[in-house]
């Protein structure tokens, strides 16, 4: 199983990762031989066999709807970037 | 001064509250300690001198009030020091999660954890050094260099909780959290000659810890013996309501149990943890601490887990893929550094591609392919299922035995660098500890012997879900019977 280059570029895209050449040519060799690592896995017979998402009986966890304190504004934008009349700043969102 | 940091957790308590010792001298003398090793070893990434000394003078004004009224209840750990691993968010300083994305990141709020122990009394000393976002079983993927192991410093102390494991083996904390989504507080512990529980999935609240992989992360205890672990466990344990994944059940308190023998017990030894290739020190050592617990009044039984050789293909999936979603969080625009660029785009791009580390990529490379369309069954999907198989072998090894004895790890503590660029190779240290977490089960990993070169071999006990009171047993009748816990690097010496 070896990854081709646009591969391994299409997944960085999806993960709005930034790679440089060098860093693509070296994850297509490492995520190739992994990935032939993972291909044990596809000779168990799993069809009757259910999925564990997670190991804990799943329930809902319901609480009252009421008001309280939560984490302080100007706290919270102390470890924001870019600061602006009490709100985060960003690059446009739209061209 | 050498005095004081030989105390453990339990007879530093007895000790504050006789008033033979205050709590001041005690943090001072590992803030020393700290002062004095922590440039060699590395083990932290921030300290809070300051602060640890204010609560510690707090401390003794409560102790010598409670000394003219001790009928007054006194929470279990007032004045003692602890370390906390840097992925667990403690309001008033840095939590980096040894990477460059959250550098300089202040968390406006303490996790349930921190809370939990800062009103039992507790001081925290700082945080301590990990794998980025805890993915490694070593610490060299820490962003702020590695930490290095006590017993020898050009090893690695093992990851990702290695900053804890080694301050508690130097004894530059007495006791610290770490968390294991792998294996990240049994692996270096065994690296380190220390005791560390990971406790069963639910049990601790991970509200405030910085989510890796959420269907296997839990917060953990490492510390010098069994008692002081299972002390700090029964603080920081049980339901919290603001993380819904906790349950609802009794914690077991801090008292072990006092059983002369371990006769009853029924210990499984499954065949599958003794594997072609593991250094066979560590297996000698591992069945030589098995046969202890026979010897002891155990009974040994076989045990068949045939999956578990699976374990890390599926948690290599599983983990990565939980990590690619959580971690997209980590995009430039409200916390951590910013890279700037013209667009949106580009600065989730840029932030992401310059602040994140090698292996945090790969990881996230990873998670993102196997849950990207067209592949989601073929791995993810396979996964979970393969996931249900591997659950299926405790489930059916728990009808037969109470508690499973194991291997750590396949080697002691390696190399630092040893691995070089083969992540795979580094992935198969995690061998035998990724079944627990993948089934949600505790483990409990302590030292029982040790290598040709003197290095900590441990072994782990597991146990069925919320049954952590019955590792603390076996392995506290196990301490009591033999001095490996005991032992201590030459820098502490």
């Amino acid at each position: 199983m070896t990854l081709t280059r646009e591969e391994v570029e299409h997944i960085a895209n999806l993960a709005r990762l930034q790679l440089s050449e060098e860093e693509l040519a070296l994850y297509r060799g490492q995520l190739s031989a992994i990935l032939e690592y993972f291909s044990q896995l596809q000779v168990l017979d799993t069809t009757e066999i259910p999925p564990t998402a997670s190991v804990l009986p799943a329930r809902s966890v319901l609480r009252e709807d009421r008001v309280r304190p939560g984490l302080n504004r100007e706290e919270l934008l102390r470890n924001a970037p870019e600061e602006e009349a009490g709100q985060i700043r960003v690059p446009p969102v739209l061209d | 001064m050498s005095g004081l940091i030989d105390l453990s957790l339990v007879q530093a308590v007895q000790a504050l509250r006789k008033g033979d010792i205050s709590s001041r001298l005690l943090i001072e003398a590992y803030l020393e300690r700290i002062n004095q090793l922590d440039a060699k070893l590395h083990a932290f990434l921030a300290i809070a001198p300051e602060k640890a000394l204010a609560q510690a003078e707090a401390a003794d004004r409560r102790l010598q009030a409670w000394r003219r009224h001790p009928e007054e209840p006194l929470p279990a750990l007032l004045g003692i020091p602890v370390a906390v691993k840097d992925v667990l968010c403690v309001a008033g300083m840095p939590c980096t999660c040894g990477s460059r994305i959250l550098e300089e990141f202040y968390p406006p709020f303490h996790a349930t954890v921190v809370e939990r122990l800062l009103s039992a009394g507790a001081i925290i000393l700082g945080k301590t050094n990990t794998d980025e976002f805890a993915m490694g079983s070593s610490t060299e993927n820490s962003a702020y260099g590695v930490t290095h192991n006590p017993w020898d410093l050009e090893r690695v102390p093992g990851g990702s909780s290695g900053g804890s494991a080694a301050a508690v083996a130097a004894r530059l904390a007495l006791v610290a959290l770490g968390t294991d989504t792998g294996g990240s507080v049994r692996q270096p512990a065994s690296f380190c000659g220390v005791t560390g529980i990971k406790p069963t999935y639910g049990r601790v609240s991970r509200y405030g810890l910085v989510a890796y992989g959420s269907s296997l992360d839990v917060v953990g205890v490492l510390g010098r013996d069994v008692q002081d672990v299972a002390s700090v466990f029964s603080q920081i344990a049980g339901y919290d309501t603001k993380d819904a994944t906790t349950l609802d059940l009794p914690v077991p308190g801090m008292n072990v149990g006092e059983q002369a023998d371990l006769s009853g017990l029924r210990v499984g030894v499954p065949e599958e943890y003794f594997i072609p290739g593991m250094q066979a020190e560590v297996e000698e050592v591992v069945r030589q601490a098995i046969h202890m617990l026979e010897k002891l009044g155990a009974q040994l039984k076989p045990v068949s887990m045939p999956h578990t050789r699976y374990a890390l293909p599926v948690y290599y999936i599983v983990a990565p893929a939980e990590a690619s979603a959580n971690l997209a969080r980590y995009d430039g625009i409200r916390y951590g550094p910013r890279v700037p660029a013209q667009t949106l785009w580009g600065v989730f791009r840029q932030t992401r591609g310059q602040k994140f580390g090698p292996e945090v990529k790969r990881r996230i490379m990873l998670g993102t392919y196997a849950l990207s369309a067209g592949y989601y069954e073929a791995y993810y999907g396979q996964a979970q299922k393969v996931r249900t198989l591997i659950k299926q072998d405790f489930d059916a090894a728990f009808k037969d035995v109470d508690v499973i004895a194991a291997p750590v790890a396949p080697t002691t503590a390696f190399k630092i660098g040893g691995h070089g660029d083969d992540p795979l190779s580094m992935y198969l240290e995690d061998v035998f500890t990724l079944p627990a977490n993948l089934a949600g089960v505790p483990g409990l990993a302590f030292p029982v012997g040790f290598d040709q070169q003197g290095l900590p071999v441990g072994m782990q006990l597991m146990g069925p879900h919320f049954r952590e009171e019955l590792l603390f047993r076996t392995a506290f009748t196990y301490q009591r019977a033999t001095e490996w816990h005991k032992n201590t690097p030459e820098m502490v010496a």
